[in-house]
């Protein structure tokens, strides 16, 4: 046999095993009774109980963080697809004065540490008595996922022909309506694909969901996953149930899109 | 000319244009980023206690500074994040490298392989922090059960209590998640090679290894060397892992910046010292970040159609 056949072949049924793992064993753990979850752990599991999943909703009204965390990522996603897209069609396709060095400051932007801007949000949501509040936490949000949206949206507004927009302009159409009903109908794919990446860095978000909410009533799924604490001992099959709750969004959105969002997360940064 | 008046009007209406359309967006990133930041130098410079309302704001020049340069969590935090970035971002782009060639390279299963590794990737890190801090945990936890079994430990180990111990899930868990991440970045640079190079290589009987290192290595370097700085910005900001996983100790043994910063913060509450290390994390960052812009912004800004 080819050396180079199945060396890639054993090199990736290890990366995939080595992935899937973490995530089977939390699978079959929230799913065995707390009693035995850390007695003689065995890759098959010999007992399994809803037991978790039911304390998650029954106990913890767990719904809760789900909400909260469904309005907050989901305003901040509309708002960033709507004001970004705008800005993003300006810098892909329009001529005018410091583009570059406003993309350059953008980028630079998105590249910055959430903890260097934490302390003056949380004294301005204090003054403005937003904490614990959800525009207390979409306003935060917008420092990492407007830059996110505007620089992803470029590389999908820069793909799209500019012929076609030439010819409804030559056609009498204006700028704004060749943006209307030409750009807007063709980069609808890419418009989706940024919402979702949007929203996945939105629902993931935790340092500022963890340092502008106070009680359960506004945590997001993260922030309440990690402040799990039961009676005597930490809860671990009712964390890895709500674990894998917090999972399943994203993945099912990553995967449907995994096409789509893999062009979109490489475009920028490898061909510009 | 005739038509060269009309052309510059329209040029000139199209940069209106333009600059309504950015204002929003911008408007938006200096109210809710600019704006903060610049607050938060000011902040550094006063002292500012939430416990103690009654001592006011006092400008204290760069005393908050000189207490942190003079604490020394401060710079073990400091030692503590390069020295997670440089061996998560080490692996990461070794391993990500070697999965990207395989990846290339295989015929079938890329599909699936793809759906595979976006997963970690997709996941919230805190959860990512929280699987791992599960498998490690206590004496039953199965790392412990599968290397007692194989023979590798002769009884279970306290991953968590011991200051070298407890790095090793938090590595382990970094390198799981952003691998991936760092593999698809890498194998969008190899895609892009042209497999001309290739035959041509083969023509003047170049061997693999003389292939990868004179045509793949040379031509995928840009791609690299954005995951690394991509991977290093994240990695000096890490948080949130680190939190789920030991919350900085045992004592403060893994402690990040991110997290000494916001200790400091929320737990003593000092805002004035507490953002004078957010100013400190932040040149750091920045500075990396410039080393970025200048190495690919004309590949990221420039107007390519």
């Amino acid at each position: 046999m080819n050396p180079r056949r199945w060396v890639p072949a054993i090199v990736l049924t290890l990366l995939v095993a080595a992935t899937a793992f973490p995530l089977y064993w939390a699978v079959v753990s929230s799913f065995t009774p707390e009693s035995r979850l850390f007695q003689s752990p065995s890759p098959i599991p010999e007992q399994l109980v809803l037991d978790h999943y039911r304390a998650l909703f029954v106990e913890r009204n767990f719904w809760v963080p789900i909400r909260n965390s469904l309005i907050v990522a989901g305003t901040t996603t509309l708002f960033c697809v709507a004001i970004g897209g705008l800005a993003a069609y300006a810098l892909a396709r329009l001529d005018f004065r410091g583009k570059t060095l406003l993309l350059g400051g953008i980028l630079a932007v998105g590249m910055f540490p959430q903890i260097s801007v934490v302390s003056p949000l949380y004294l301005l949501l204090r003054e403005l008595r937003l904490i614990n509040t959800y525009p207390g936490l979409v306003l935060p949000y917008l420092t990492f996922a407007m830059p996110l949206t505007i620089w992803l949206l470029v590389g999908f507004f820069r793909q799209l022909p500019a012929e076609l927009e030439e010819a409804a302009m030559v056609d009498g159409a204006s700028r704004l309506r060749a943006f209307r009903e030409i750009i807007v109908p063709l980069a609808l794919p890419g418009l989706a694909t940024t919402g979702i990446l949007t929203f996945v860095y939105s629902w993931n978000e935790f340092l500022f969901a963890l340092s502008f909410t106070l009680g359960p009533e506004r945590q997001t799924v993260p922030v309440a996953i990690a402040l799990f604490r039961g009676q005597y001992q930490v809860p671990w099959g009712q964390i890895l149930a709500a674990a894998l709750i917090a999972t399943a969004p994203v993945t099912v959105l990553v995967l449907a899109f995994q096409r789509r969002i893999v062009q979109g997360l490489t475009a920028g940064a490898v061909k510009g | 000319m005739p038509t060269a008046e009309p052309v510059r009007g329209r040029e000139r209406q199209e940069a209106r244009l333009a600059r309504w359309l950015v204002l929003p967006a911008v408007g938006t990133i200096v109210l809710v980023a600019l704006f903060p930041l610049t607050w938060t130098v000011w902040e550094s410079l006063h002292l500012h206690d939430l416990r103690m309302p009654w001592l006011g704001r006092p400008f204290v020049g760069a005393d908050n500074y000189i207490e942190a340069l003079g604490n020394p969590r401060f710079w073990s935090a400091l030692g503590h994040t390069v020295f997670f970035a440089s061996v998560s971002v080490g692996l990461e782009l070794a391993l990500g490298l070697g999965f990207a060639l395989a990846m290339n390279r295989a015929f079938r299963g890329r599909g699936p392989v793809r759906a595979a590794i976006l997963i970690p990737w997709a996941i919230p890190t805190i959860v990512a922090g929280l699987l791992w801090r599960f498998m490690f945990d206590g004496q039953g936890g199965i790392v412990n059960a599968v290397l007692v079994a194989a023979g590798l430990l002769d009884q279970p180990r306290v991953w968590f209590i011991h200051p070298q111990s407890a790095w090793v899930p938090v590595i382990l868990a970094d390198v799981w998640k952003t691998t991936p991440f760092v593999a698809l970045l890498i194998l969008a640079g190899l895609q892009n090679i042209d497999a001309s190079l290739y035959e041509a290589a083969r023509i003047d009987g170049a061997s693999a290894w003389r292939q990868f290192r004179h045509v793949t290595l040379p031509l995928v370097k840009p791609a690299i060397l954005v995951a690394l700085i991509f991977r290093t910005l994240d990695a000096f900001r890490v948080f949130d892992l680190i939190y789920a996983l030991t919350g900085g100790g045992p004592g403060t043994a893994t402690e990040p910046i991110a997290l000494y910063t916001f200790n400091t913060l929320f737990q003593t509450l000092r805002f004035g010292y507490g953002s004078a290390l957010s100013v400190i994390v932040f040149a750091i960052t920045f500075t990396l970040a410039l080393v970025y812009i200048r190495l690919l912004g004309a590949d990221l800004t420039g107007a390519r159609r």
